[in-house]
């Protein structure tokens, strides 16, 4: 293809030529970082758990005014729900991923250490392992004899003070803490409270990521027994199938028990993650349509632009044609003018794209953009370019050479 | 003049329809975008208490011991029960008033409805003078009832049509938490965006339900919303003495002679409590008034930045291609201007023709802009985050609508026309 023709006539039309090329450059650089930015959030939006979740739902109850025997009343909760059919555990812990409430403490090494190593978040609940089915890769769950009362051991901290209770935490904090080691038996500590690691689990994820996402997976878990008064999630493993049925039967349970308390909320986890992830959900979604809207204004553009050069250009046409090009011939003319086009616009549209990445690092805290994410733009702009130029090129092969012969 | 300009730019503009609705379009496409976002930054960023926010302060104190101690870092983001019933009880400001979140059971008066859970504000009762709280029926509580553990409650609009269908209830009992309150007071509609004076609760959360006198919520142990941070080693569960910051303390302080006088107030408090042995650290003080308080926390969220820069990065696209698009179609009238010009038309006059033409696809483009704009804002409310219900035009931002598009309108226009004024007449009447 002669390229020749195709940049001297466009030496003639430097200020349109110029501005399709911006336009195409802008275009670019914005698609590049919009794709790389919804590959972020679909990316945030699939962050493991660690638990069993299309098997789990949650109660949230209420007391209204305190309860007196709440010990009791809370295993005689548990024993009514075990009984409903198709649920296959039941525990009642102090929170629930992705619920946005959460207990988190500073934990050290080393009692004397001055600045604290990290904040994780603490799970308490009995048998809170098995019912969320997190999975433990190394060490044990709990014996029934290790967990203790919440409530005695909040009067009264000296109860574990000198015991050095057991602690699960996840692989990821183990890593964090004894990078290369394995935690087992290794010690933390809360202030002057030492706890020993007794297992690990895959993964946990923690109910509030405040934070950051890299902090997502600091969890530990105690052998802390609640009961109705200082701790409100029922969480209940059952059949994916079963959950509805089971979530209704276990509010109508839990409310038969006594009437006199309050169900704020009855989910079940897929819900509860969902709605945790809704904004990045909103997000992808505007940043797709923002591309949609780019590419169409763009190729608008490009037709109207390319329309308009054609006709200008009737009478050039025709002389070309009289004098023996083919139809095919000015077709591709006009196409290989617009991949001339797109490509100079590409080419700047990636500087621009990785500029607008380095601000968006600084404002943002988002990585560095991929370069396999410029390509992205690349392609999608040569295809739009050559489907939008393909109308008015069309038409321009379709000009008879007797035009030639006219004056306009 | 104008009008005669007008009529041409219609003529022009009806004779090339498709050049012109890909104008129009790219320009509204571009004006609905972008204020869709400005908006919702607008209503965002806005303040919760015009007129009033420049008197609000935010007092920050360091009770913490030295164990995490980095120097020069802020002080906690709320205060301890006791340095906010030091500075309650000092009145060094024209209001003050120490709060908290919390959530109480309701038991309703008619048996049909089901008890449940209503967010309650724990305050003392200088809150709704302070932050100008409209009331519907009835009045605060008295400045004694903050002090004796009062059962008085006041509730919003929202509550008392839910509770009472609306009526006048000052003087009813309401059972909360197992216990009986008396209604004094009845609040209009009010929702501060944001929901300035408690950000613990959530940035853009509605106001709460129910308020109750701050001493009767605490000793009632009505469970706590909001976030505590502790610090020491013991683990004492006891609101008033746990080494902990869970209250908001909020002054009113008129001039700011009286800000920089209680800002002294705050320093000399921290060197008192540190020469008692309470306090371990050197003062380390905060006073920001209300918008700095937002600032420093960083409210409006940052995927509403990064919509509002996307939004203009996609104007920016829309208008370089109206450019192109206007260019086009006023170089292909070449011939049409070489002929106005030929009979007299002045460089001047031809420029002010095609400014016209640039404004009036501005105008048609602004219209589509605000419709799209609207339906931008309808899609925003449909959005599940705490600030959707929010997101709608006022006034200022429907004119600025127009003005934004007429004027980028022109800017764009302002390229093509001066190179279409540059065409030699004689060259276009010969190659005719």
């Amino acid at each position: 293809m002669e390229f020749g023709p195709i940049l001297s006539t466009l030496r003639r039309h430097k200020i349109t030529a110029f501005l399709l090329v911006a336009e195409i450059a802008l275009t670019c650089a914005i698609i590049c970082n919009a794709v790389f930015l919804i590959s972020q959030r679909m990316e945030r939006m699939k962050m493991p758990s660690g638990v069993a979740e299309h098997q789990l739902v949650m109660l949230q109850v209420a007391n209204i005014g305190k309860q007196p025997d709440a010990k009791a009343r809370t295993e005689a909760d548990l024993a009514a729900l075990r009984r409903i059919p198709g649920v296959k555990q039941v525990a009642l812990v102090s929170q629930v991923p992705f619920t946005n409430s959460s207990s988190n403490s500073s934990i050290r090494l080393d009692p004397k250490q001055k600045l604290p190593t990290l904040n994780a978040t603490q799970y308490f609940g009995q048998d809170l392992i098995k019912t969320f089915g997190a999975q433990l890769v190394a060490g044990r769950d709990f014996r029934p004899d290790e967990y203790m009362d919440y409530d005695a051991v909040m009067r009264n901290v000296d109860l574990v003070r000198n015991r050095t209770p057991s602690v699960i935490i996840t692989s990821e904090l183990a890593e964090r803490l004894w990078p290369g080691e394995s935690a087992l038996g290794k010690r933390l500590y809360f202030a002057d409270i030492g706890v020993r690691v007794i297992g690990v689990v895959k993964s946990l994820i923690r109910p509030s990521l405040f934070l950051g996402d890299d902090a997502a997976q600091w969890s530990m878990v105690f052998p802390l027994r609640m009961n109705t008064d200082n701790a409100s999630r029922y969480v209940l493993r059952t059949d994916p199938r079963d959950r509805q049925r089971v979530l209704a039967a276990a509010a109508t349970t839990l409310r038969k028990l006594d009437p006199h308390r309050i169900i704020l909320k009855k989910r079940t986890l897929d819900e509860i993650r969902s709605d945790f992830f809704r904004n990045d959900r909103a997000m992808a979604g505007t940043l797709l349509g923002v591309i949609i809207a780019l590419l169409t204004v763009t190729a608008l553009g490009i037709v109207g632009l390319a329309s308009f050069w054609v006709a200008q250009r009737r009478r050039t046409i025709g002389v070309r044609r009289a004098l023996g090009a083919t139809r095919s011939n000015i077709l591709r003319y006009f196409q290989t003018e617009n991949f001339v086009l797109a490509t100079i616009g590409i080419a700047i549209g990636m500087m621009l794209a990785w500029g607008i990445n380095l601000f968006l690092m600084q404002h943002y805290e988002l990585p560095r953009l991929p370069w396999f994410y410029l390509p992205v733009g690349a392609v999608a702009l040569w295809l739009i370019g050559q489907l939008a130029v393909l109308g008015p090129a069309l038409r321009a092969s379709n000009v008879p050479p007797v035009v030639a012969t006219r004056s306009v | 003049m104008f009008a005669y300009y007008f009529d041409l730019a219609l003529r022009s503009l009806r004779r090339n329809r498709m050049l012109t609705a890909l104008m129009i379009l790219a320009i509204a496409l571009g004006i609905g975008a972008s204020m869709t976002t400005l908006t919702v930054l607008h209503v965002l960023s806005g303040d919760p208490l015009p007129g009033k926010s420049a008197k609000l302060y935010y007092p920050q104190l360091d009770p913490r011991d030295m164990t995490n101690f980095r120097p020069g870092e802020e002080p906690p983001e709320q205060v301890s029960w006791m340095d906010g019933m030091n500075l309650l009880k000092a009145g060094r400001a024209d209001r003050q008033a120490l709060m908290a979140g919390g959530a109480v059971a309701i038991e309703p008066p008619d048996p049909a409805i089901a008890p449940f859970f209503e967010d309650a504000r724990l305050t003392t009762r200088d809150f709704f003078a302070m932050f100008d709280v409209p009331f519907l029926y009835g009045h605060v509580w008295s400045k004694a009832d903050d002090g004796n553990d009062a059962r008085k409650v006041v509730l919003s609009r929202r509550i008392n049509e839910k509770l009472f269908g609306g009526a006048d209830s000052t003087g009813k009992i309401l059972r909360m938490g197992g216990k009986d309150f008396r209604v004094v007071g009845v609040i209009d509609s009010w929702r501060p965006t944001p929901h300035f004076y408690d950000l613990m609760t959530g940035d853009y959360s509605e106001s709460e339900g129910v308020y109750l006198p701050l001493l009767t919520g605490i000793d009632m142990k009505l469970p706590f919303n909001g976030s505590r941070d502790c610090w020491g080693n013991d683990t004492n569960v006891d609101q008033k003495t746990a080494q902990c910051t869970w209250l908001q303390f909020w002054v009113q302080l008129d001039t700011p002679a009286k800000a920089a006088a209680y800002r002294q107030f705050l320093v000399n408090y921290s060197r008192q409590q540190k020469s008692l042995g309470i306090y371990q650290r050197d003062p380390n003080v905060h006073l920001r008034n209300l918008m700095q308080w937002l600032d420093y926390n960083h409210v409006v969220p940052s995927d509403v930045h990064l919509q509002f820069w996307l939004a203009m990065g996609f104007l920016i696209v829309c208008l370089v291609n109206t450019v192109g698009l206007m260019l086009a179609k006023f170089l292909r009238r070449a011939s049409e201007l070489g002929v106005r010009r030929a009979l007299g038309a002045s460089r001047r006059s031809v420029f002010a023709q095609l400014l016209v033409e640039a404004g009036t696809v501005g105008l048609v483009g602004g219209v589509g802009g605000l419709l799209l704009a609207l339906l931008g804002l309808w899609i925003v409310r449909m959005q599940p985050s705490d600030y959707a219900a929010l997101a709608h035009l006022d006034l200022p931002m429907f004119l600025a609508t127009f003005l934004f598009a007429i004027g980028a309108t022109l800017v764009a226009g302002l390229l093509p026309a001066w190179r279409a004024c540059l065409i030699t007449p004689a060259l276009q009447l010969k190659s005719n």
